[in-house]
């Protein structure tokens, strides 16, 4: 069942990740973890993939893990959680377990949308119960902002730097939700920790559904997108409001608009032009010189279009 | 109980005897036919394993990890390039200290692309914290397959171990096949025994956390230590079986050695040819002799030098070349009689490589070459150079 959703209550959830962790100022992985942490009553496992996130959370002989968690490699935190869960299975079924345990894997971009693909895709046609939440920050941040299949287009990374004649990375990202959907998976979304609410109750869902379920959440990273920490908030909210990353959720086959974007969709909420959410992160900085312009217009066409194809999902499931 | 089968379909039958908690299943040939037996039982209820079928030899090896981490008895099984593809897997199995059963169906590795016999998929990962046994027919295949959970499972060892047989030859050659009861093989192995399980939610522990240049140093000697003194384990479990079965095994098996002044040392189903060879010499007076080796890690050193000792000549059979030096069980034999004053003159025979048949009449003449001087330091058996 999932958990009330009023401050007060969760404030009194005892802690499932502790302070001390050594991630950076600003980072929203810590932040989006908690909120998944306390979207559900029953007890919790964690699988990790390699990552900011398993290293700054457990390096020997600390942890912040207050819950079971285990991390094995990069690629296979989908395979990993799987393992568990096949153990919990034939151990509720022999009696040796009574407990009604919920399995999460925690994973970023990298780890999900590149090198761990295989394993996710595997874990859900096979039906695991489990939720893989993909702690998205667009960028191989752990070894140092190196672009991945999720990051921007126009977004200076380590490996798709600003040239002069390149600016940035040249593609779109792999629109990874929506090829998670395609496995029919009972249930999939889009979140942002800004608006906290959308997201634990959508993590929630997650934890609640029959099989597989999978959380993409915008991560804001001040290393690698290159704002000011005390700003992840206000830089999530804005790439959300730009429909960059649209909130929505998929379940039982059907698309749902949800927070600003279902707002933006109904015509309740102007939508952010991607200029204005450019001139707050200096990974899209360059991209505001004059000669790049048709670069911003390619951009924001892109965006317009995938914002179109997810309301045309939504008004034939008529969500909208 | 007799029944004549393969050397897969033993090894399935094992699992099903023993019923694992978790196992993980990917196919690859001449693997293959072990998870396909093992899916039988499963569907037809013979066993209430949670049966896994990944989507790849990386997965399969990252739930046995983490399914044994969590706390439960997992066995699994490979070969060649299946597991190449678990290769980075395999120290973390280690290294977490995952008491992992896995049947290989000992194949060589592409390219070009083989599906036949050699060892060098397991011989390519004899750094990876892995016990290794290896078999000689399918009846030591079985043997094996059962002792190993034993020996891995042991509270003094708590470390993966590797079951091989030899590909095609063992794993699809029909043999007879003298079984347990149920009942035995299941008191023999026992309980599986958890240690700090991952769902264990009283005691939430933190598995494979980031581990820097202040402890894994300790962390791997704490493996060194483990799979060193695993080898006397691995003696007590061997008598404990010979109890029950009446069949006796050896970490390094002597045949006809006492008073042979010439042997050969081979692993796997080369060393049964290699007896019928040795029988054939002595009717005609020569004093050979041949030493199978069933444990490959931990090496036995000081059981080969004592073999060994004062002996004239040593042939070591190499299933597997290490490329740009020697074969993998020569390096070890020679580092073996490093500890011997007057050591025997010890040559190699790299063999059977991507599944070229050994006949006995190539074997034999190991021991005349050897006989008469004429033995290379290092010779390619058959080869067309």
């Amino acid at each position: 069942m999932s958990v009330s959703l009023n401050l007060k209550d969760l404030s009194k959830q005892p802690s499932k990740l502790s302070r001390g962790h050594r991630l950076c100022a600003g980072c929203a992985e810590s932040v989006i973890a908690k909120q998944v942490l306390m979207s559900t009553d029953k007890p919790i496992v964690v699988a990790n993939a390699t990552g900011c996130f398993e290293v700054s959370t457990t390096i020997f002989p600390y942890t912040a893990w207050e819950i079971p968690w285990i991390h094995t490699a990069f690629e296979n935190a989908a395979a990993t959680i799987s393992g568990v869960e096949s153990a919990y299975n034939v151990m509720k079924r022999r009696g040796q377990i009574s407990e009604d345990i919920r399995f999460i894997a925690f994973a970023g971009d990298g780890g999900t949308y590149d090198i761990g693909f295989q394993a996710l895709s595997g874990a859900i046609e096979r039906g695991h119960q489990f939720m893989y939440v993909c702690l998205n920050n667009e960028a191989y941040m752990n070894t140092g902002i190196q672009r991945s299949s999720a990051t921007s287009m126009g977004a200076s990374t380590t490996t798709s730097p600003a040239g002069s004649k390149i600016p940035g990375k040249p593609g779109f990202p792999k629109d990874l939700t929506r090829i998670i959907a395609a496995h029919n998976i009972p249930y999939a979304a889009q979140a942002s920790p800004h608006n906290w609410k959308d997201l634990m109750r959508k993590a929630g869902k997650g934890f609640d559904v029959d099989g597989p379920a999978f959380l993409n959440v915008c991560s804001p990273c001040p290393r690698g997108w290159r704002h000011d920490g005390s700003q992840s908030m206000q830089i999530a909210k804005m790439t959300v409001e730009s429909c960059l990353w649209p909130l929505y959720e998929f379940e039982n086959g059907t698309y749902r608009l949800t927070g600003e974007s279902l707002s933006i969709a109904q015509g309740k909420k102007d939508k952010v032009p991607l200029t204005d959410l450019f001139k707050k992160e200096g990974r899209f900085k360059h991209l505001l010189a004059d000669r790049w312009a048709d670069k911003i217009e390619e951009a924001q066409a892109h965006v317009d279009e995938r914002f179109q194809s997810l309301i045309k999902l939504c008004e034939m499931c008529e969500t909208l | 109980m007799k029944m004549a089968t393969n050397g897969d379909a033993a090894i399935a039958y094992s699992w099903k005897q023993i019923n694992p908690a978790v196992v993980p299943a990917y196919p690859i040939t001449p693997q293959t036919i072990i998870v396909e037996r093992f899916s039988d039982y499963v569907h037809d209820g013979e066993v209430d394993t949670e049966y896994v079928t990944t989507e790849s030899e990386h997965s399969a090896m990252t739930v046995a990890i983490a399914a044994s981490a969590a706390g439960v008895r997992v066995a699994t099984a490979t070969a060649s390039a299946g597991m190449a593809l678990m290769w980075e897997m395999l120290g973390v199995c280690s290294g977490m200290r995952c008491p992992v059963v896995m049947a290989v169906a000992n194949r060589t590795l592409s390219g070009p692309i083989n599906i036949h016999c050699d060892h060098s998929d397991s011989m390519g990962a004899r750094d990876t914290g892995w016990i290794q046994i290896y078999a000689e027919n399918v009846q030591e295949a079985y043997d094996n397959s059962i002792i190993a959970f034993r020996i891995a499972e042991d509270m003094r060892v708590r470390l993966p171990i590797m079951s091989c047989l030899d590909g095609f030859i063992l794993t699809h050659a029909y043999e007879d096949l003298e079984v347990l009861e149920d009942q035995q093989v299941k008191d023999f192995v026992g309980e599986h025994q958890q240690l700090n399980p991952l769902l264990d939610l009283s005691n939430p522990v933190t598995h494979g956390p980031l581990d820097l240049q202040d402890y894994f140093f300790e962390h791997k000697y704490q493996v060194i230590d483990a799979i060193n003194g695993s080898l006397s384990v691995i003696k007590e479990v061997l008598d404990e079986f010979e109890a029950l079965s009446g069949r006796k095994h050896f970490i390094a098996e002597p045949y006809m050695c006492d008073d042979a002044d010439f042997v050969a040392i081979a692993i796997g189903s080369t060393a049964g040819t290699m007896k019928a060879v040795v029988d054939e010499l002595r009717v005609d007076g020569k004093k050979v002799g041949l030493i199978k080796l069933k444990v490959f890690r931990p090496f036995p050193s000081q059981i080969i030098a004592d073999m060994v000792k004062g002996k004239q000549g040593v042939a070591v059979l190499d299933r597997a070349i290490s490329l740009g030096s020697t074969g993998p069980l020569f390096l070890e034999v020679n580092n073996a009689l490093l500890s011997i004053e007057d050591s025997p003159s010890v040559c190699n025979y790299v063999y059977g490589i991507g599944g070229r048949d050994a006949p006995p009449s190539q074997l034999k003449q190991i021991y005349l070459d050897m006989m008469d001087g004429k033995s290379l330091p290092i010779n390619y058996l058959g080869v067309r150079k």
